[in-house]
């Protein structure tokens, strides 16, 4: 039997947002810009659809703009906006544990002259407010930080951000990575403060290419693509309709709190049977429970994931192989080679049961037992 | 208007008695590397091979592509065919077939060659008549015999006079399938692919032998091999790739071997094993990418007492070249972009912190006995798979 525990990573497209997707488009296959009735149809799916996620991120619908992903929304929040207010300051703080969507466009504004701080986590994996407001100053102009780190499942302090950019009377921007926090915790982005968010439809059961960015309103990010009159001039290029559609598809039919109650259960049932095997979990305690990275001590972490897979028990490798470079996320956290070397990522979603847990268990042991440790 | 391609033999004029079947094999080659793009004639006469497309629709540009990646040419040139052999049909073929390169260059001249000798104008003559036609045609430029733009070359042979500009360069050496039979030992590094292209331009038809170790090594690692095979083949033909099942023998050496004799060991063991899979497949040598002092198991040393554990010749065609010069062979060959995918392959695991230098035979044998891995051989050589690696399903 297959144990899919790469959530984190992507899901699977849930039956009902396949549906909805080939409804889409084999029926209302119009352009959303037409001006005959086709098109007028499908403009209403996608607006019906930018309501449906704009109101489970606690936003507006015109506040939110389609994208093909996450990466692309990271990369029009950041580039948008530091275009938008480079002639007020030249220094952009985000955290040293950011996706590669954001990271990279943070080494690219490093070439370009601006000057980013980036914040380390401790060894547990947790950054705290006050690590933001000792870096923020008047002359940031664009704060990035995730709500939940992809390899660990660390939450971070961004509700606390507002307050600290404001008191540092700085002009800056808060942008946050919501992709894997989106629909596991219930986000009010509103409430918090962001100004602008990221959010991406495959890592919730949605099809991969469809993302979303939230700009609160009256912000005036610059756009980074040019072309027509879609999405507000912002994102040009006739809408993926039945990706969005399936997007809100897949929105619609999250439940959070159930969901959350039972990742939570499966994630300590999973704590709970894998210490006695003497694994090291590098995700803190109080970390997201969608998420769990370990470490199975002197098995590196590619021999590990291809020993599972060879179980049908798939994961991530929390770390690369010896001829790539190690997680920077678990370098950040200053944990130690062998630990980072044998990292791998778990990751639920409301599918997995606690069989997927045991079949996992049951394969770590015969791992240690009979793979071949490095010395 | 008919073009065709015309190409010049490399060394291989230069063989005796032996020439025809040189020239036979790199017939049979051109034949199967175009195979699939169409029907061609392709014959021999006068030290020349022609491709001649058998229907107007197929692309001479990806002939042309693949012509350049088949080792015993020297040079090729697509040349139009003029449609009657006559001096006339000569003068309005030559300005018309080369116009759009002459309406860019500012001077050109005119060679002509004349193989028939029963054509009854001479070279010069026809140099001079064909210069007099494009300079009409195109009379913005000057006649420059010493350093022109564009030369049009002019060939008058036994069937037809043909057209064609600067002839462009083959890929040098000799047709592979005239130097026999050999293996490329071939990890998925930078090395051994460019290792497995050199050794296939002096002819030698190549096997591969890989070697895999799941789940220390991943599937893609093996994928990558075949990738990488994909496209040293463009230049060395079809092949076959025989992957060994390494695991038990490296987790043995792990558990038994001095760590510092790991290396050597696994690349002995590597050799045994080739060199048994390599014999049974009609092969006469082993192929390896290594190259002097790179690394800990290519010093003279641990060359030495790898050799030892092969009888065939092993053929080391990197050995005295810098990695830079090896790089620069990869980029040619279009092989470093996929070379450098970060993939655990059998090389670097178990890598142990301090490898012997100047490991000594003898010990090594020690502890290859003690360990009994002789024993794991015919296992492993039993039970590789073959891939079959072709150039032309992408």
């Amino acid at each position: 039997m297959e144990h899919y525990l790469d959530n984190s990573a992507t899901t699977r497209v849930s039956e009902t947002v396949a549906a909805e997707v080939t409804r889409v488009m084999t029926e209302t296959y119009g352009n959303p810009s037409s001006l005959h009735s086709l098109g007028i149809r499908a403009e209403e799916v996608l607006e019906s659809s930018r309501s449906t996620v704009s109101r489970a991120l606690g936003a507006e619908p015109d506040e939110l703009y389609f994208t093909s992903g996450g990466t692309e929304a990271n990369n029009l929040a950041i580039l948008g906006a530091v275009e938008w207010l480079k002639r007020r300051g030249n220094k952009i703080v985000t955290t040293a544990v950011e996706h590669s969507s954001v990271d990279e466009t943070m080494r690219y504004l490093e070439s370009k002259g601006f000057e980013v701080v980036y914040i380390k986590p401790d060894e547990s994996g947790r950054i705290s407010a006050e690590q933001f407001a000792e870096v923020i100053d008047s002359r940031t102009i664009l704060v990035s930080a995730m709500l939940v780190n992809n390899e660990v499942g660390a939450i971070y302090p961004i509700e606390k951000l507002r307050k600290i950019i404001d008191r540092a009377q700085s002009p800056a921007v808060l942008h946050c990575d919501c992709v894997q926090a989106f629909c596991k915790i219930p986000l009010k982005v509103k409430k918090m403060q962001i100004d602008i968010a990221t959010v991406s439809g495959h890592k919730i059961h949605a099809p991969k290419g469809v993302g979303a960015i939230y700009i609160r309103k009256g912000l005036h990010i610059k756009p980074i693509h040019f072309g027509g009159e879609q999405e507000k001039k912002l994102r040009p290029g006739t809408e993926p309709l039945p990706l969005i559609a399936g997007f809100a598809q897949a929105v619609r039919d999250v439940n959070i709190g159930k969901n959350y109650a039972y990742v939570k259960d499966l994630c300590d049932y999973a704590r709970e049977v894998l210490e006695p095997l003497g694994v090291v979990f590098n995700s803190p305690d109080d970390a997201l429970p969608y998420i769990l990275n370990l470490s199975v001590e002197g098995i590196r972490s590619e021999t590990m994931l291809h020993f599972l897979a060879q179980r049908e028990i798939y994961v991530s490798s929390g770390s690369a192989c010896a001829k790539g470079k190690p997680s920077h996320v678990l370098s950040a956290m200053g944990l130690s080679k062998t630990q980072a070397d044998s990292a791998i990522r778990v990751s639920f979603s409301a599918d997995n049961t606690k069989a997927d847990i045991d079949a996992l268990r049951a394969a770590i042991e015969e791992g240690q037992n009979t793979l071949v440790k490095r010395k | 208007m008919k073009e065709i391609i015309l190409i010049k033999l490399g060394e291989i004029v230069l063989k005796g008695l032996n020439r025809r079947q040189f020239e036979d094999r790199l017939i049979k080659n051109i034949k199967k590397t175009i195979k699939h793009l169409g029907d061609f004639e392709v014959k021999s006469a006068q030290s020349t091979i022609s491709v001649i497309p058998q229907d107007e629709f197929i692309d001479l540009d990806d002939v042309c592509e693949r012509v350049s990646k088949v080792f015993g040419i020297v040079t090729y040139s697509r040349a139009a065919v003029c449609p009657e052999k006559t001096l006339e049909s000569v003068l309005e073929t030559a300005p018309e077939y080369l116009s759009e390169e002459l309406e860019c260059a500012k001077t050109f001249k005119v060679e002509a060659k004349r193989s028939d000798k029963k054509f009854p104008y001479k070279s010069p003559e026809i140099c001079r008549e064909a210069g007099a036609a494009i300079l009409r045609a195109h009379p913005h430029l000057t006649v420059d015999v010493h350093n022109p733009d564009v030369t049009v070359h002019v060939e008058i042979r036994d069937f037809a006079a043909y057209i064609h500009g600067q002839p462009l360069k083959g890929a040098g050496g000799i047709p592979v399938g005239t130097g026999g039979d050999a293996a490329i030992l071939i990890s998925g590094g930078i090395d051994s692919p460019v290792a497995a292209y050199m050794m296939a331009k002096r002819g030698v038809h190549l096997t591969a032998i890989h070697f895999a170790s799941p789940p220390y090594t991943s599937e893609r690692a093996e994928q990558k091999v075949v990738k990488l095979l994909k496209k040293v083949a463009q230049y060395s033909g079809d092949m076959n790739m025989y992957t060994v099942p390494f695991t038990e023998i490296q987790e043995a050496i792990r558990k038994k071997c001095p760590e510092e004799l790991f290396t050597i060991i696994m690349r002995r063991m590597m050799m045994k094993i080739a060199e048994r899979v390599a014999a049974t497949r009609r092969c006469a040598a082993l192929i390896t990418g290594e190259s002097l002092g790179q690394v800990a198991s290519q010093t003279i040393h641990a060359i030495a007492c790898t050799d030892a554990a092969a009888t065939m010749p092993v053929f080391r065609p990197l050995i005295g070249m810098d990695k830079q010069e090896i790089i620069d062979i990869s980029y040619k060959i279009d092989t470093f972009e996929t070379s450098i995918e970060p993939y655990e392959d059998c090389c670097t695991v178990f890598t142990p912190k301090h490898p012997r230098t100047r490991p000594v035979l003898e010990y090594v044998e020690r502890a290859e006995r003690e360990a009994e891995l002789d024993s794991m051989v015919d296992d492993a050589v039993n039970n590789v798979k073959v891939t079959y690696i072709n150039t032309r399903e992408d």
